[in-house]
């Protein structure tokens, strides 16, 4: 596996968005004292103020209001003077003189007028989303299908020579896709060109068009094998806005993916979003490219790994999408589970789970075809809100399964490249393992962070952290932390101006640490003895030290930034990641919540038994005091 | 949020409503600006692309691609019958001969040195766009569309299936509260909407497809009923292309729900005459809701009325509203207050509430995200 070009993805894009476009404000990254960004989501547009307090910058204030890509108003712009006019009145700065920004701060010398720069990111009217092309689906199709992902964009389908489907099948379903933009790879350099030729013939017959707007050509990268260019060009330099660059997968056992993200964002935004309603105008409004959101949120995610020098999943749960972004061994990978969110798709998780394995995470018994009407009503009215707890414990029952199938999804296509020949030693040989296998190993996982509504906003935090353990199952030792507001688009596009104040704000207001879980590996049968722990805190608190059995959840107090010392002692059979019966001394980080042993044993299973699962839940939420009757 | 606003459906006695009707690709506009036209009628017309056959020429014949021009005897640009010559090898002796005939009639659009393939088209299909609604074409969009507007009576409901279609309104049911029976689907139905009270079933539906009912307004109906109507668990909410036999409008949404009695009332006043309707539902930026049209003469609609959905108002204490999610769900009462401070709810959440007071003259707090304003 090599994952070079893919490491120095967050450097190479910045170097290439301050070189592709003329952007006024880039070269003042040291000076800026005030910065506006929004976030143009699909319903809200959210906008953030940050400013420089003393020698930091802090996020100050936040507005929103709905996004008006869409009829009535069909421009972007209404929704983000809406938002920052709410910035305006809570903050008592004047941002806006009639419709435009005012930069930079400080016009007519009062500090209290205009900002330095404004920054965005959309992902309004659905997002970018693209069709990916390849030759061999699980070779250069899957490099196309990172690619693309990585970029920010929504990979509507993954066409392959070998994918099953008939030419003809594959050329209508070209023609009804109506993507933003395609992304053809295949081939080695040097290699056979005839597949890849293939490939751009269908794609030349089924004449494509783009999603929005009939008058121009659909945009096509071509990263494919060089010298398959020339003919590239005849079948597909007429038909569509084709763009040439550099192989993806120029050799079997590299990716080169770096180039083409670039020419996405490029597309993206000369394109896609000059096509969209009033994103001319925030173009020019905007002192830096404006980012696709999740390609935002993956590059501040990447900057975190690698700042911290560790391994995270991170998680951004919405209404019609579920996110995942890994960084591991330095490689950041991204998923999208489109059809995997809590309002718009909240039906397809259960169509996609099933109704048991929602019902699991239950505390209560409720008839299935009442639960079955209210989910799909929760899916036609996708912005009501639980009012009651039971329906507060539904919709989390529902989040759990979400986030759970969408990082199984993340764990097919975060993988090493497949395909390549691996040098073996012996023990290789017994683990039985090949190329191609998921990066995502939840032991080596230092940090889960969270992000979306469901998540963001659970009125306990607790609540977002027993989410996630539940639907991620780590394993070992694992710091888990929210997004407080869901800013990390905004700080995305801005480390890419300012990497100080990205850094700055993220730590301080953006990052809301929930403690530490220790999760031992193994089984046992409920109520013996599965590990012992002591935990030595720093400044005079008295020491702790306690058997945890089986089947239990343990919570201990550590506040945000506190740090103490465990010493775990696991039974036998026990892994807590120094290997089987094995102790183990490690700090561990506090955080709203603390630090949570997790003794229900690893793989998760609950009761099956009706009756006896009821209970166990119960006695679960009791002992952490996840929701407003365990005090009873 | 500075803007408090609930976003509900409209049931309007009159109103004005615009339909922007577009071809999925450029095509021929065939009405003018100002004609009068009617639901039926064609408004533009384009010629879809016919669907391409893909023949491995140098498989069959067992040559090499670069040489495949020299072995077709159709070139590129050129009409094809089905069984027609395409490519053929040329031996020395005859009978060793191979031809490769074509599939399909249609055009031969590619001959690829580089892959061996021949690319075939059949003929193009004709595709005709009508006019949905009975009205005026106020806008032509050349080669694209037009604009149709319509002085109508205009019901949104929350979640359809089935696409757009016309017929007279049948009014089956005597209250909101009753539920749609299979016999009450009479074969006189046949060609009609029919609107139902509070439930319809999939028996029913069953019933109503044999009949050949077109369309059926209710108030709700079963998530099962659902599953068992379409085949599958509709997953996420993008409805409209639906091939179920009859398009099908819940005015509620699902469990068995009294239809809000401004809408049946409506829709009884409404009895005998021709809607256009669609199911088409997409709940996610740009919102379509299932919608009920019942066109009217233009002269009988007032100066001051708007078009649905462009004078968006806050909600006022008084205004009639439906309460949307649970304990409540279903409720319809008018806004009693509004107070301004948030509100700790049982969930623990903070949120804006809502003083709902229901006709029997009791009230509830209620988030505000969860209660729809009934609009019209």
């Amino acid at each position: 596996m090599t994952g070079s070009a893919e490491s120095s993805f967050g450097q190479d894009l910045k170097a290439h968005q301050t070189q592709s476009r003329d952007f006024p404000a880039m070269g003042a990254g040291a000076t800026l004292q005030t910065i506006v960004a929004t976030d143009c989501g699909s319903t809200t547009t959210k906008a953030i103020l940050i400013e420089k307090v003393g020698h930091t910058y802090r996020q100050t204030f936040r507005g929103e209001a709905p996004t008006t890509v869409e009829a009535p108003f069909e421009d972007v712009t209404r929704g983000v003077l809406n938002a920052i006019a709410e910035i305006e009145e809570l903050s008592g700065r004047k941002i806006l003189d009639g419709e435009k920004i005012i930069t930079p701060s400080g016009r007519g010398g009062d500090p209290k007028v205009g900002v330095d720069i404004y920054i965005s990111t959309s992902s309004a009217g659905g997002g970018l989303q693209m069709m990916v092309a390849g030759v061999v689906a699980s070779m250069t199709g899957e490099s196309a299908q990172r690619c693309a992902l990585g970029a920010g964009a929504i990979v509507m389908d993954v066409l392959a020579s070998n994918d099953g489907r008939l030419p003809h099948e594959k050329i209508e379903r070209i023609r009804s896709l109506r993507p933003d933009m395609i992304l053809l790879s295949g081939g080695t350099d040097g290699g056979t060109v005839t597949h890849v030729v293939e490939m751009a013939e269908y794609i030349a017959a089924a004449d494509p068009r783009p999603r929005l707007g009939m008058s121009y050509n659909l945009p096509l990268i071509y990263a494919g094998n060089k010298e398959a260019r020339e003919r590239i060009s005849e079948i597909l330099g007429k038909k569509t806005a084709l763009t040439i660059t550099e192989n993806l997968r120029p050799v079997l056992e590299r990716e080169n993916l770096v180039p083409s993200r670039n020419k996405i964002h490029d597309l993206f935004l000369e394109h896609v979003m000059a096509q969209a309603p009033g994103y001319k105008k925030l173009i020019e409004w905007a002192g830096a490219p404006i980012m696709p959101t999740p390609a935002a949120v993956g590059l501040i995610m990447e900057t975190i790994a690698k700042k911290q020098g560790i391994n995270l999943i991170g998680v951004d749960i919405g209404g019609a999408t579920t996110d995942v972004f890994s960084v591991f061994q330095g490689i950041f990978n991204r998923t999208v589970s489109a059809n995997l969110g809590m309002s718009y798709s909240i039906s397809n998780v259960l169509a996609e789970t099933g109704l048991d394995n929602i019902m699991r995470w239950v505390p209560f018994s409720i008839d299935e075809q009442d639960l079955r009407n209210r989910i799909k009503n929760k899916m036609i009215r996708p912005t009501t809100v639980p009012q009651t707890l039971d329906e507060l414990q539904i919709e989390q029952a529902i989040a759990r399964e979400a986030l759970r199938l969408a990082l199984g999804h993340h764990k097919t296509l975060a993988t090493g490249l497949k395909g390549v020949q691996q040098e073996r030693s012996i023990s290789d040989v017994f683990e039985q393992k090949g190329s191609g296998d998921t990066l995502v190993d939840m032991l080596r996982l230092d940090l889960i962070v969270g992000s979306g509504g469901i998540l963001s906003h659970a009125p306990r935090r607790v609540q977002s952290m027993l989410m996630m353990v539940d639907a991620y199952e780590p394993l070992g030792v694992t710091e888990l932390a929210v997004d407080s507001i869901f800013m990390m688009p905004h700080l995305g596009v801005l480390s890419t101006v300012n990497d100080q104040a990205a850094t700055d704000v993220f730590v301080r207001d953006c990052m809301i640490y929930l403690g530490t879980c220790i999760a031992p590996i193994g089984q046992g049968k409920w109520g013996e003895r599965c590990v012992e722990f002591s935990l030595a805190f720093e400044g005079g608190r008295a020491p702790l030290q306690e058997t945890v059995t089986f089947g239990s959840l343990r919570l201990v107090p550590l506040g945000v930034g506190e740090e103490a010392t465990i010493t775990l002692k696991p039974s036998r059979q026990v892994d807590v990641g120094a290997g089987r019966g094995e102790s183990m001394e490690r700090k561990v980080r506090g955080g709203v919540v603390g630090v949570l042993l997790d003794a229900r044993g690893r793989p998760l299973q609950l009761p099956t038994e009706h009756a006896a699962r009821i209970r166990g839940l119960i006695d679960w939420h009791k002992a952490l005091n996840l929701y407003p009757f365990s005090q009873a | 949020m500075a803007h408090i606003y609930t976003p509900g459906l409209t049931v309007t006695p009159v109103t004005i409503v615009t339909k922007k009707r577009l071809l999925p690709i450029p095509g021929t506009v065939l009405v003018g600006q100002s004609d009068v036209v009617t639901s039926e009628n064609v408004v533009a017309r384009a010629e879809l692309p016919g669907k391409v056959h893909v023949v491995n020429v140098v498989n069959q014949l067992g040559i090499l691609p670069e040489d495949l021009k020299d072995f077709m005897t159709k070139r590129e640009g050129e009409n094809i019958r089905k069984g027609e010559v395409l490519a053929e090898n040329k031996p020395f002796i005859k009978w060793l001969k191979t031809t490769v005939a074509s599939p399909i009639t249609g055009t031969v659009e590619t001959v690829s040195g580089a892959t061996g393939q021949v690319l075939l088209r059949e003929p193009p299909r004709r595709l005709d766009l009508c006019a949905y609604v009975d009205g005026v074409v106020v806008e032509v969009i050349p080669g694209q569309g037009v604009r149709i507007e319509t002085a109508c009576a205009f019901i949104q409901g929350i979640f359809g299936v089935g696409g757009e279609t016309w017929g007279s309104i049948a009014m089956v049911a005597e209250h909101p509260e009753d539920v749609l029976t299979d016999h009450q689907l009479t074969p006189d139905l046949a060609g009609k909407i029919v609107i139902g009270g509070a439930f319809v079933g999939a028996h029913t539906l069953q019933r109503a497809k044999a009949v050949g009912i077109k369309g059926i307004v209710v108030g709700g109906m079963h998530d099962k009923d659902l599953r068992a109507v379409l085949g599958y668990d509709l997953g996420v909410a993008i409805t409209g292309t639906e091939k179920i036999g009859f398009t099908l409008i819940l005015t509620e949404g699902f469990g068995q729900i009294a239809m809000a009695r401004k809408t049946f009332d409506l829709l009884r006043t409404m009895n005998g005459r021709k809607a256009s309707i669609s199911g088409a539902t997409q709940i996610r930026a740009g919102v379509i809701r299932p919608e009920i049209i019942v066109s009217s003469p233009s002269d009988a609609v007032p100066d001051a009325v708007g078009i649905p959905g462009s004078a968006k108002e806050g909600v006022q204490p008084g205004a009639p509203v439906r309460i949307i999610r649970e304990p409540y769900f279903g409720r319809i009462g008018h806004v009693a207050s509004l107070p301004s401070d948030l509100t700790l709810i049982p969930t623990e959440s903070l949120v804006r509430v809502m003083e709902i007071e229901f006709p029997d003259g009791t009230r509830a707090l209620v988030p505000r995200a969860n209660v729809e304003l009934i609009e019209g």
